[in-house]
């Protein structure tokens, strides 16, 4: 999978709900090996926009698509949406429409995970049982669907052996191994917040959606995410989408920025031209009473 | 209680005005209630009569009793307040805990044969039929539910259909085709699994409250078809002369051919009611390793996992519809594997033995045992179907209060009564702790505080 080349594409996405119209002809791209950065004032309709992504919200309009492999499986996408199939699967690879997955299969089948702005974690099982519970799809078929496991077949327990030593390798990732046997809802909050990312990323996925993942950490605790989310795209080469109000993690690790405001994209770009752009400066902070038409006029309004 | 009773002692007027004021009450709501009674005298006219003193002697005794409350157990309820929480786990609660489940296999083992032993071939009869396989049959029923309350957090009020369902299944398919026990034993179980799934599919998107109504009514419309389908279940009137278990082939009667005689030995009732008791026995521990087995495999992870949070459940890619609907059908499965045994144990059924009084009685031992522990659920079957029936042995009561007195029409009361006190003291059951399925180093139990009841 060579670097830079798109990975997910939403187009024209309108989320309404009723009268209200919260996000609205919304369209950007997020490549692979970035990690792309979905920032905006409150309201601004970031996390509707990552529960149509993850198959919580159906979307009103638009369609959101999603690659495995081969850069070229793109030229796929126009039959595929002819077609009303959920994927397309060619030699090279396999396209996914993710607004027509119900929630579940985004993660099972296109190998979208994310984290909760509030968390959820399995707060009465252990750190260990939470990781297992995120390998469930692969233990399930390892396990025959049950009837092997309960009869006690050894594939199981191989199977079973392989998926705790991912969760160990994750636990000792995020610095939680010793605690592996403790309850989850036993954590302190930024050990709650690393552990979900751990879960999230034993999904075994392709694209890691994490809403507000600083948000409730201290400086220090934040600073370690950063180390860890780079971590994750560095070694593993995988692409990250965040939402996100801490600026300190946004601009120093996000590679690519999009700031959406009243459900529309304002501006998109690296975290330089972000941090220099007036519209997003005026969205952020607001301007001046006497300076209202000349921003008006400068940013097309 | 406004002022805390440790500082200035005791305070004798505000507790006596307490008792005042509370023995005012009692008797402003009883005064018509207890104290007027009319009697129709000689003249055929209604005449109205004073119970003074039983009116009198109740106020009395409420007024007391405020009066002790406020003195001496409110006090000592603010000093156990006080005092530091003991240690959750103290070694010989937790060395109990360790040697509880294999003693009471044990036990469960060689019950009958300790019967046998000391009551003679009578008296077993009755303490092998009435208490081990009634028990028994509760144990299974608590263990089934178990799995759809307690490791799935589904609240099922209607448990007992299932229970018809693989009574009513085995009655039937025995009767018209004359398939055995062996045959019929798993059948049950999948016809129940069946109609579990057959609910489970329009009921499951419902969360909470509202899935526990349509659970009950569900219960209901079974017991109702039962009663009405008068062509296929006879109605009211219920199956009768069931087919009996055979052993393995060879019926238990005074035939030549019967267990007895093949056995050589004198023939007594008591070798079918045995046999049935070994039967369910294993049923039971069928059920206990099942469920054991399937907590420590994903489809039980992603049970309790439902239980915790079941939006966690989708984002992680579980299909949690087909989840929910393989708790409930395989919960379902083994309340039908005992309405099969209940049926061949009774040899007739009606659809009286399957009333919501059935369901509640179920669900209160899953509750009450802690949910999701097979051991509590164990204990709170013994204490509450063994309970009913020490309570039809209590002839001594008689001699007290006249023999008129019927001790199990107060067994309501009494576990009503019991269940409060079980509620107030340990709110989460018997057993609260969950156990880890798995774990890296060392097995924590984990305190019910962290662990959700589940709410659909």
């Amino acid at each position: 999978m060579a670097r830079g080349d798109n990975l997910l594409k939403v187009e024209h996405l309108t989320m309404r709900f009723g009268g209200l119209v919260a996000v609205d002809n919304l369209s950007w791209q997020a490549r692979e090996g970035d990690i792309t950065a979905l920032i905006g004032p409150n309201g601004a309709g970031k996390t509707t926009v990552f529960n149509c992504i993850t198959g919580f919200y159906k979307p009103t309009e638009g369609r959101i698509a999603l690659r495995h492999g081969d850069a070229a499986v793109w030229d796929e996408l126009e039959s595929l949406t002819e077609r009303g199939k959920r994927h397309i699967t060619t030699a090279g690879g396999s396209l996914f429409q993710l607004e027509r997955m119900p929630d579940f299969l985004v993660t099972q089948q296109a190998r979208v995970a994310r984290t909760f702005q509030n968390i959820r974690l399995f707060a009465g099982m252990t750190l260990l049982e939470n990781l297992l519970v995120a390998q469930h799809n692969s233990l399930m078929l390892a396990s025959g669907y049950t009837l092997l496991g309960v009869l006690g077949f050894p594939s199981y327990r191989a199977a079973e052996r392989a998926a705790v030593d991912v969760a160990r390798e994750w636990l000792d990732r995020v610095g939680l191994l010793d605690r592996a046997d403790d309850p989850a809802g036993d954590l302190p909050y930024g050990a709650q917040r690393r552990l979900e990312i751990a879960r999230a990323m034993c999904t075994d996925p392709v694209l890691l959606c994490l809403d507000e993942p600083a948000a409730g950490l201290n400086p220090r605790e934040s600073a370690e995410l950063n180390e860890l989310l780079l971590s994750i795209r560095d070694k593993y080469g995988l692409s990250i989408l965040l939402i996100e109000h801490d600026m300190s993690v946004v601009m120093e690790i996000s590679d690519h920025v999009i700031v959406l405001d009243y459900g529309v994209k304002i501006s998109d770009g690296t975290p330089e031209e972000i941090r220099n752009d007036p519209k997003v400066i005026a969205a952020y902070l607001g301007v001046a009473d006497e300076e209202v038409e000349k921003v008006e006029a400068e940013v097309g309004l | 209680m406004d002022k805390p009773a440790s500082s200035t002692g005791v305070d004798f007027v505000h507790a006596a005005k307490e008792a005042c004021v509370t023995a005012a009450i009692t008797f402003a709501v009883l005064l018509p209630l207890i104290g007027f009674e009319t009697v129709s005298n000689i003249d055929n006219k209604l005449v109205l009569h004073m119970r003074w003193g039983l009116l009198f002697s109740i106020v009395a005794i409420v007024g007391v009793g405020r009066l002790l409350m406020a003195l001496v157990i409110a006090p000592w309820l603010a000093q156990r307040r006080m005092r530091p929480v003991a240690p959750a786990t103290s070694s010989w609660l937790s060395a109990v805990g360790r040697w509880f489940g294999p003693f009471a296999v044990g036990f469960a083992i060689v019950y009958p044969i300790l019967v046998l032993s000391t009551s003679g071939f009578s008296g077993a009869l009755k303490w092998v039929d009435n208490f081990g396989i009634q028990i028994l049959i509760y144990v299974m029923l608590g263990w089934g539910l178990n799995i759809v309350v307690g490791l799935a957090g589904l609240l099922d009020l209607g448990y007992v259909a299932f229970y018809a369902v693989g009574a009513y299944s085995y009655a039937l398919l025995a009767k018209e085709f004359g398939f055995s026990f062996w045959i019929l034993l798993p059948l049950a179980g999948i016809l129940s699994s069946f109609w579990g799934i057959l609910l489970g599919f329009p009921v499951l998107r419902l969360r909470g409250d509202y899935l526990a109504i349509v659970t009950l009514a569900f219960g209901e419309i079974i017991r109702l078809v039962l009663v009405n389908f008068v062509d296929l279940t006879n109605g009211y009137a219920g199956i009768s002369s069931i087919p009996r278990p055979s052993f393995f082939g060879i019926p238990f009667n005074a035939d030549d051919n019967g267990f007895a005689a093949v056995f050589g030995l004198p023939f007594t009732p008591v070798y079918r009611t045995i046999f049935l008791y070994y039967l369910i026995l294993a049923l039971c521990f069928l059920t206990a390793f099942v469920t054991v087995r399937l907590r420590r495999l994903p489809v039980g992870r992603a049970w309790e996992a439902l239980r915790e949070d079941e939006i966690a459940c989708r984002s992680l890619g579980i299909n949690t519809t087909n989840t929910k609907l393989t708790a409930f059908s395989i919960g379902a499965m083994f309340g039908g594997f005992a309405g099969s045994f209940f049926a061949a144990r009774q040899g007739f059924i009606s659809p009286e033995s399957f009333t919501f009084l059935e369901s509640a009685t179920v669900l209160s031992i899953v509750v009450l045992g802690g949910m999701g522990s097979q051991i509590g659920v164990a204990v709170a079957a013994i204490f509450f179907i063994g309970g009913t029936e020490i309570m039809r042995d209590l002839d001594f009561l008689k001699q007290i209060f006249g023999s008129s007195f019927d001790p199990t029409q107060y067994r309501m009361l009494l576990f009503g009564f019991g269940m409060v006190i079980i509620m107030v003291f340990r709110p989460r059951g018997l057993v609260s702790t969950r156990s880890p399925s798995i774990f890296l180093k060392e097995r924590k139990t984990i305190s019910s505080d962290l662990v959700n009841e589940g709410h659909g």
